[in-house]
């Protein structure tokens, strides 16, 4: 049962409603806010990726982290001994070296003969997170468990873009573009051959479709917009380290997409910012407890709601979606007299 | 002339000899039964066909290539279209996208990011739809499809891009009588441009639908004939009364 009884488009609603505050924010909060926001904006983009993979093209990733922090790391080693900071260089970097590792990572795991079992990929994928966490703990050149400090800043030209409203209104636009090219690719004849791979996959072979190309392809494409968010992290936060890239975050990728509302990209960004906001106000209130009030909250939506918090305001069928025109009804009868 | 021909197809679990030099040939436009006691290899010998299975020996020419090892995608590119035994079209989408969603299967992949097809292929989807007698239900949901009308669904995903040969696993498991005459209708006009390979347990609907039959037992061909040949068939005749 949803809380939407007259039909509302609400998922629409819910986007349009998230961008308006999104857009004002920077206006009201302090500066502290303006940062915490951008965060949660940052690892929206790593929530989008990881509900790409298992909301939309049924692969359970458990290591999206090593595509987000693998392309942070790059682009902080490249500021820090090349001076690339420039904007228009280091963030396509970014996407690229999250592209690359994914497309790695993808074709080893996914293009078999026969699709692979889930728990397969699960387990390959949270393997390549914690190869990637071990390595950047032990070689020294990435710094070790301290990771790689005092990046500096990103710039476009001459001028720094520090954290603050530059940044927020900078990362806002990437993660408006990003939402709505997966939005636009979703809901395409493209999406319609991802909700048909969800739903059964072996079937789509023997429709004709080469179902493991379509899943690297989005593998590939989840795992660049993974990257894009780790480099921007990077240069945000001005420092960069194992936990970024390792199963901890990983993990929480599925945690924010599970609690907000797989397969509907809106969930996966309310997601982040109701346990990102939700955890900092427990931390404040019961510093000692804060992570087993979080956790037995998390543990009570995603058993009683699998759907999410999105779950309560779009019905089932909205979720799904619809990608032709049917015909009208009628319509059909004096075809077939 | 021969569209499909299995030449000594051999297939085995462990020990198991489920398919045991199996020989058969279906003619263009031929409605082709398998039929044979439970664990005689008609669904193993489909499986081999469609490519959920590759022979372990033995060879499948289909319209004069040699499929025995393709994979299944590459194999219904070919011309193969199949109906699983048991029903999996996709229940969270329409009935309408369902169809849709077989039919775009040839499509290049920059056409299905671009939805520049999906126009095009309204007529096609709503007359499949009305042969089907579905096109009432296109709006709803597979899911919430009767058990009849989810088969004739998947029927017409697999017939919707005309395959040169459908493999039919089972197409009235579950059907009404009503449903089965039904289906037998639906099917009979698709002959002038596919031939079918039906495994039907129901032997009034094989005998109504079907050009030859071919019978199996233990993973072997036990006879091969026309309706009538196979009904007199002696060779037949101890198999069936062998088990009772």
């Amino acid at each position: 049962m949803t809380l939407n009884p007259r039909g509302w488009p609400v998922i629409l609603v819910l986007e349009v409603a998230v961008l308006a505050a999104l857009l004002v924010m920077p206006a009201g909060l302090d500066h502290f806010w303006v940062i915490f926001v951008t965060r949660v904006m940052i690892l929206a983009l790593l929530a989008i990726s990881f509900d790409l993979c298992w909301g939309y093209a049924g692969i359970m990733s458990f290591g999206q982290a090593l595509f987000f922090g693998g392309a942070g790391y790059a682009v902080a080693v490249a500021a820090r001994d090349l001076e690339i900071t420039s904007v228009f260089v280091a963030l396509p970097m970014a996407v690229a070296v999250g592209f690359v590792l994914s497309l790695f990572v993808g074709w080893f795991l996914l293009m078999t003969r026969f699709p692979p079992p889930i728990i397969f990929v699960a387990l390959g994928t949270l393997t390549g997170s914690y190869i990637g966490q071990r390595l950047a703990l032990s070689w020294y050149y990435l710094g070790g468990q301290n990771g790689i400090p005092s990046i500096p800043s990103l710039t476009v030209g001459d001028y720094p873009l520090y954290e603050g409203p530059e940044f927020y209104y900078m990362v806002l636009g990437l993660l408006l573009g990003i939402y709505l090219l997966c939005r636009w690719l979703v809901r395409s004849q493209f999406g319609l051959v991802l909700a048909g791979i969800r739903q059964q996959e072996s079937r789509l072979t023997f429709l004709g479709y080469r179902v493991q190309a379509y899943k690297t392809i989005m593998f590939a494409l989840a795992g660049s917009i993974a990257g894009l968010g780790g480099g921007l992290l990077a240069f945000h936060d001005g420092f960069i380290w194992p936990n970024s890239i390792g199963i901890l975050l990983s993990t929480q990728a599925v945690i924010f997409v599970l609690f907000g509302g797989i397969g509907t990209l809106i969930g996966a960004v309310i997601g982040v910012g109701a346990i990102e906001y939700v955890g900092f106000e427990l931390a404040d209130r019961y510093p000692q407890i804060w992570p087993i009030i979080l956790g037995a909250l998390l543990l009570v939506v995603v058993m009683f709601r699998p759907t999410g918090l999105i779950g309560l305001l779009v019905p089932e069928r909205e979720r799904y979606g619809r990608f032709g025109k049917p015909p009208k009804n009628g319509e059909g009868d004096r075809d077939a007299a | 002339m021969t569209l499909l021909e299995a030449k000594g197809v051999v297939q085995t679990y462990g020990t198991l000899r489920a398919l045991d030099g199996v020989a058969f040939s279906v003619a263009e436009g031929q409605f082709h039964g398998l039929v044979g006691p439970n664990g005689s290899g008609k669904s193993t010998l489909m499986k081999c066909i469609a490519g959920a299975e590759i022979a372990k020996e033995g060879a499948i020419r289909f319209s004069g290539t040699d499929i025995t090892t393709l994979p299944p995608e590459q194999r219904a590119k070919l011309g193969i279209s199949l109906k699983f035994q048991i029903t999996s079209v996709m229940p969270n989408l329409t009935v309408y996208d369902n169809v849709l969603l077989a039919l775009q299967a040839g499509d290049r992949l920059r056409d299905l990011v671009r939805s520049i097809t999906r126009g095009g292929y309204h007529a096609r989807i709503r007359e499949t739809l009305a042969r089907f007698r579905l096109v009432e239900r296109s709006d709803d949901l597979a899911g919430i499809l009767s058990h009849g009308q989810q088969q004739w669904l998947e029927i017409a995903m697999a017939l919707v891009r005309r395959p040169k040969l459908l493999l039919l696993d089972e197409p009235t498991a579950g059907m009404s009588p009503e449903e089965r005459w039904a289906t037998a209708e639906i099917l009979e006009p698709v002959r002038d441009h596919c031939a079918m390979v039906i495994v039907e347990h129901d032997l009034d609907f094989i005998r109504d639908i079907c050009d030859r039959l071919t019978v199996l037992n233990q993973g072997v061909v036990v006879d091969s004939g026309t309706v009538s040949e196979i009904q007199n068939s002696e060779k037949v005749r101890e198999v069936y009364l062998s088990r009772v």
